[in-house]
């Protein structure tokens, strides 16, 4: 069947006319078919257009497509249909209080009132906190046991609720349910000044400050017809590599630490810091706000800061490949890593798993290598991909790209870098305009939509965080896996609770 | 085995002699803003007008430590004529108004109430509440934890429980998903106890002001004992901030 989506570009700016606008039907099947020809959703979100309610959605094969319809109030779940609908189909009903009929399991994503002030989709009245009015997915029979964990965990760490399914130590089931970060990011981008974009933008989820920033910074780009100069992008990709590898190599330290292997946790532990701190060199900030701005970068890497950039890069990356040695070559290690926690290629495939979490499991997209932005292009990025889906594979991953991210980092600074830099964010937006725009953050696959209106203001401002596609593979995981691994797998995906709950 | 003990030896001692010395931060780091008095009032407006935080009076001469975010707009624009942010990281304060400043802060030894002292001195065990944090504030707390700053050295620890703490701190600008259960975390330490409220989102909302999905200061809340700015504070600056303030 020949689809009637438009094929379009990372961060292209696209006539809001030139989307087809379909009937909800064709809508419908061609989604359908799209996706389940392998395509996989990028954006699937409802918007107010005056009086109208609308869908859009964006999707991705080996290119980017997009397409929107008149939203039904009530529609046949397409969730029903192909599991990978599944997240985006809460969040619509959530928001505004379209019914999707027969989907299997219709609850809560972040607990709010919807933006219509319509009849909650839930059955909610929003008196009591989360999560008030829910009834937890339950196993029945003699032995069962239910454990719940959260909203305030244990460590110094975000909040989240967890309720295990268990017959003895095996977990049967795991429902996590989110929503206690909920801050009302996507209503705020829609109503604040400009120059309050990039701050949003650098605090959706303070981990991924450059993969949230380059995505709203691109976005502004497209509909503002600025470019940013060669040495930003050089500047920019330097910062989202140096943000992967300081959150990858906290990861493996925790992941050590989870297992009871105490040296590589304190050394990755340190090491993450120092990576940190060569976000601050840049920046004068370690997670790299105030960096990315519309049109460029705040900061030039002067050669000062490129020739201490390379003096400590070079210091680092033995101590870097000798812990990793120490940790993957434990045979206590693998031990604990190998067959835990496993999400198989198929599941990952129904589930939509992205970034480093669906490389584990056999899904090798990389936004950087499929839909490259900013100075990815020249840089080359290597497929990257594993097959066993355990915690062994996450960590794999991990390892693989550490080594990778400082390859891509010592290239990039062995010249000169120059760039000119941008103080203030003010601008002008060109009306009646789609963009959407993909990055791959150390999580996975970041991406911003903004749709203007008439008058070049904001209509809907789209945010999703490789979370949202995530979460559900760490309940996957935890499958038929002994409660107490639980940690161990949770460190494995470390998703983001603020960047799901937006 | 042998491993285990090269990389042992590799590493090295790593940790920091803070408080004795200072430990080097890279130059742009941007720490203390220092308001310059003389500066002229339409330089001030342009600033004022260019703060995404909303941080700046232009009347006073002073910025808002709380809610700023320590972007550097200003500093850029003004091109140091006007505020200058410096490498002092000691910025935290025990009342909220002295975080409106023009760079002179009072010294948060003198200001913290004695009896905190005496009673946390030697041992002080916080619980942490992420409120909507975004997990930087998170994060350059957890590290305190790393053997850089190795806060326990101090007497100082994290704990997984409030039955086992002697205070509160808090990240995050409160949204209402999270305030029951922040409430109840308070409610379940044992009296005395402390208030900590670390980062610009806990102290005003930071970069969510104006969201009704968020509290918008702890302070309207609970007690807050401690204030701790930064977008996210620096660890330096969480560390100055115990150190004085309970020691």
């Amino acid at each position: 069947m020949m689809n009637a989506f438009l094929n379009i570009s990372n961060g292209e700016a696209i006539d809001r006319r030139k989307i087809p606008h379909l009937p909800f039907a064709d809508f419908r099947e061609n989604a359908l078919e799209i996706v389940r020809e392998g395509g996989k959703i990028v954006q699937f979100f409802g918007y107010q257009d005056g009086a109208a309610m609308k869908f859009m959605t964006v999707l991705r094969t080996d290119k980017l497509m997009a397409a929107g319809c008149d939203a039904p109030e009530i529609y046949p779940s397409l969730t029903r249909v192909l599991e990978p609908f599944h997240m985006f189909e809460r969040e619509i009903a959530e928001q505004f209080g379209i019914q999707p009929v027969g989907h299997p399991w219709l609850k809560m994503v972040r607990y709010h009132p919807n933006y219509r002030k319509v009849k909650d989709v839930f059955g909610n009245h929003y008196k009591e906190d989360i999560p008030g009015n829910y009834d937890y997915y339950q196993v029945e029979g003699n032995e069962i046991h239910e454990v719940a964990v959260g909203p305030v965990h244990a460590g110094v760490i975000e909040p989240g609720h967890f309720r295990f399914n268990c017959i003895g130590e095996k977990v049967l089931h795991l429902e996590i349910q989110l929503g206690y970060q909920h801050r009302g990011v996507e209503t705020l981008f829609s109503g604040v000044n400009a120059k309050r974009l990039p701050i949003l933008a650098e605090n959706i989820a303070g981990d991924t400050t450059i993969g949230h920033s380059l995505c709203m910074a691109e976005a502004v780009e497209a509909l503002t017809r600025v470019r940013p100069d060669k040495g930003a992008k050089i500047i920019r990709t330097i910062a989202l590599e140096l943000e992967r590898l300081a959150n990858h190599i906290g990861d493996l330290g925790a992941l050590s630490g989870d297992v009871a292997f105490l040296p590589p946790a304190n050394y990755f532990g340190r090491m993450r810091g120092d990576f940190l701190n060569l976000s601050l060199l840049i920046c004068g900030n370690r997670f790299g706000k105030g960096l990315v701005r519309p049109g460029g970068v705040r900061f030039t890497l002067s050669d000062d800061v490129r020739k201490t950039l390379n003096e400590r890069l070079k210091e680092l990356k033995p101590q870097v490949i000798h812990v990793l040695e120490l940790l993957f070559l434990a045979s206590t290690v693998r031990d604990r890593f190998e067959g835990c926690g496993c999400v198989s290629t198929i599941d990952a495939d129904h589930l939509g798993l992205v970034g480093p979490a669906g490389r584990a499991s056999g899904l090798p997209y990389d936004v950087r290598r499929c839909f490259p932005t900013e100075y990815y292009d020249e840089v080359g990025i290597s497929e990257n991909k594993k097959t066993t889906g355990d915690v062994y594979a996450r960590a794999k991953v991990r390892y693989d790209e550490v080594l990778q991210s400082i390859a891509v980092i010592h290239s990039l600074i062995q010249n000169p870098v120059e760039t000119k830099t941008v103080t203030v964010s003010n601008f002008n937006l060109s009306p009646s305009t789609f963009v959407v725009t993909l990055n791959e953050g150390w999580r996975g696959e970041v991406s911003h939509l903004m749709l203007t209106d008439k008058d070049g203001k904001i209509l809907r401002y789209k945010v999703k965080d490789p979370s949202f596609h995530n979460w559900n593979g760490l309940a996957m995981a935890l499958r038929n896996t002994g409660i107490s691994d639980f940690p161990l797998n949770n460190k494995s995906f470390n998703l983001s609770y603020c960047g799901f709950d937006l | 085995m042998f491993s285990v003990l090269k990389n042992r030896f590799e590493q090295g001692y790593r940790t920091c002699s803070y408080p004795k010395e200072k430990p080097a931060i890279f130059e742009r780091y941007r720490g203390k803003p220092v308001v310059q008095p003389d500066a002229p009032r339409e330089l001030a407006e342009i600033c004022a007008d260019a703060c995404p935080q909303a941080a700046i009076n232009v009347d006073l001469k002073k910025i808002d430590m709380g809610r700023c975010i320590f972007c550097g707009t200003c500093e850029m624009l003004s091109n140091k004529k006007f505020v200058r942010f410096t490498g002092d990281f000691e910025i935290a304060t025990a009342q909220k108004e002295h975080l409106v400043t023009a760079g002179d802060l009072p010294d948060l030894a003198e200001h913290s109430k004695q009896h905190f002292k005496k009673l946390f001195g030697r041992s002080l065990q916080l619980r942490q509440v992420s409120a909507a944090g975004c997990n930087a504030c998170e994060a350059d707390l957890n590290v305190l934890a790393t053997p850089f700053f190795d806060l326990a050295r101090f007497g100082i620890n994290f704990v997984a429980s409030p039955r086992h703490s002697d205070g509160i701190v808090v990240t995050g600008p409160v949204s209402r998903n999270m305030k029951t259960a922040l409430l109840q975390t308070f409610e379940a330490i044992p009296e005395p106890k402390v208030v900590i409220a670390v980062g610009s989102c806990a102290i005003t909302g930071g970069p969510f002001y104006g969201s009704p999905e968020i509290t918008g200061g702890l302070d309207k809340i609970l007690p807050v004992d401690l204030f701790i700015p930064g977008c996210p504070p620096h660890p330096l600056t969480n560390l100055h901030a115990l150190l004085s303030f309970f020691k």
